[in-house]
């Protein structure tokens, strides 16, 4: 449990610190931008409480707001990410699929899952990041391929650190 | 209560996400000065529609009162403007002389009407016969030759402009000082252009030479009337035709001078007894 406690601690670290200095400067123009640091949020044990899920949501995009200089728009979109989260974990795994403080990685479940899982929740996470970003519906189709597009990027870096990271683990 | 707690607690993910998400928002939009400005916007522009739309019927009702005392707004304006005064100050140059006799004095004026794309093209200035102009003066302006005068009323006259198919003006070639007459309308009618007439088929003519004003008529010798531009034109007989580019702009006469002659009354009586004898 300590274990579990400290890994999730040094992802969050890592992950959000690679935000905000080297993938904040990455990017194909204003097309795809990537928000890797929603691993973490991820990769939370499968069972967590929601209300806490719900705070460490809302505190990591508090967090990355701060160096983006956008109070606020992190937040609603981790706080949709949180919520997406919990309905497909409920949607698609049953109780006795994974154990209380097993990780959703591709480790414990299939590649195939953590994919689809990876690109649905990564652009509930884009769709409200830059909705509220442009706040307005104009440039409609616009915005939606950049949402599109930044969401392929997110999904195929996480899907790489992923492999690179946790091929090892038990099965 | 009790079923209120177990629906919320059934539901308890979209009412925590509804929570976290709303504080979000509310941050996004307190902190954010895009974000406000837009949110300010657009519950604004619903307002304002409201009024517009409200000011729109409004504005009916006071139509007809609102459009009478505008009506006397204006009058009494325009009744202030510099314009609508009648300027009737004439500033009669002559200059004394003991040795020189002045024979040509000049009236400016000022163009009120203007024509150039009629057949026959007049001008009205703001000068009568109360300032001393008489019918069959000659006009020029800083440019060259305007035309001569036609009608004169108290306070105002019309000029029967170089551009009018009866205007004869009789001018010379600078060089030559061959003369002939100036007509204008009969082949072209480019308000730039004229014609100048009965030039003998010996006189040579250069392109680009000065074309005056005789002196033999209305106008004091030696006023420019235009450039030649073509010489070739002949009429078959032993006349030149001579195609001139006016000097003067018609479109954009402003003010003008009416030329009084004071030896014209005497040169006209001793001239009509050229006729009477021959």
């Amino acid at each position: 449990m300590a274990k579990l406690f400290i890994e999730n601690i040094i992802r969050f670290l890592v992950l959000i610190l690679a935000q905000v200095f080297l993938f904040k400067n990455i990017g194909y123009y204003n097309l795809a931008s990537p928000f890797p640091y929603i691993m973490a949020l991820m990769l939370l044990p499968a069972r967590i409480p929601k209300f806490f899920l719900f705070t460490i949501a809302f505190l990591t995009g508090i967090a990355v707001d701060a160096f983006y200089d956008t109070l606020g728009i992190h937040a609603a979109a981790c706080a949709t990410l949180a919520w997406a989260r919990i309905v497909f974990i409920n949607l698609t795994l049953q109780d006795d699929d994974y154990d209380a403080s097993s990780t959703p990685g591709i480790g414990q479940m299939s590649f195939r899952w953590f994919l689809i899982y990876t690109f649905i929740l990564s652009f509930f996470h884009h769709f409200t990041l830059y909705f509220l970003e442009v706040f307005s519906l104009n440039n409609f189709l616009y915005t939606l391929t950049s949402i599109l597009f930044s969401c392929i990027f997110t999904t195929i870096l996480i899907v790489l650190f992923e492999l690179i990271l946790y091929r090892r683990k038990k099965r | 209560m009790r079923n209120l707690w177990i629906f919320i607690n059934r539901y308890s993910t979209f009412f925590l996400f509804i929570l976290f998400f709303a504080v979000s928002f509310i941050l996004t939009i307190r902190n954010n000065s895009f974000q406000r400005a837009s949110a300010l916007n657009s519950s604004n522009e619903v307002i304002g529609r409201a009024y517009e739309k409200i000011n729109y019927f409004k504005a009916y009702i006071n139509l007809n009162e609102t459009n009478l005392t505008l009506a006397h707004e204006n009058a009494a304006l325009r009744a202030l403007l510099k314009s609508s005064n009648y300027d009737s100050e004439v500033i009669s140059r002559t200059i004394r002389d003991t040795l020189l006799e002045p024979q040509y004095s000049y009236i400016e004026a000022r163009v009120i009407n203007n024509s150039v794309n009629q057949k026959n093209n007049y001008l009205t200035v703001n000068r009568g016969s109360r300032h001393g102009i008489k019918k069959g003066m000659g006009v020029i302006s800083s440019n060259g030759v305007v035309g001569i005068v036609l009608n004169v009323s108290p306070n105002f006259s019309t000029i029967q402009s170089l551009l009018h198919s009866d205007t004869r003006i009789s001018a010379s070639l600078s060089k030559s000082e061959a003369f002939g007459s100036l007509v204008w309308g009969q082949n072209a009618i480019d308000p730039q252009y004229a014609v100048l007439r009965d030039i003998p088929n010996h006189v040579e003519v250069e392109k680009g030479e000065q074309v005056v004003t005789s002196g033999y008529s209305l106008f004091p010798p030696g006023i420019i009337v235009g450039q030649v531009e073509e010489t070739g034109i002949t009429s078959g007989s032993s006349f030149l035709d001579i195609r001139i580019k006016l000097n003067n702009d018609f479109s954009t006469l402003r003010y003008i001078y009416i030329v009084i002659d004071k030896l014209s009354v005497e040169k006209e009586k001793l001239e009509e007894q050229n006729t009477e004898n021959g």
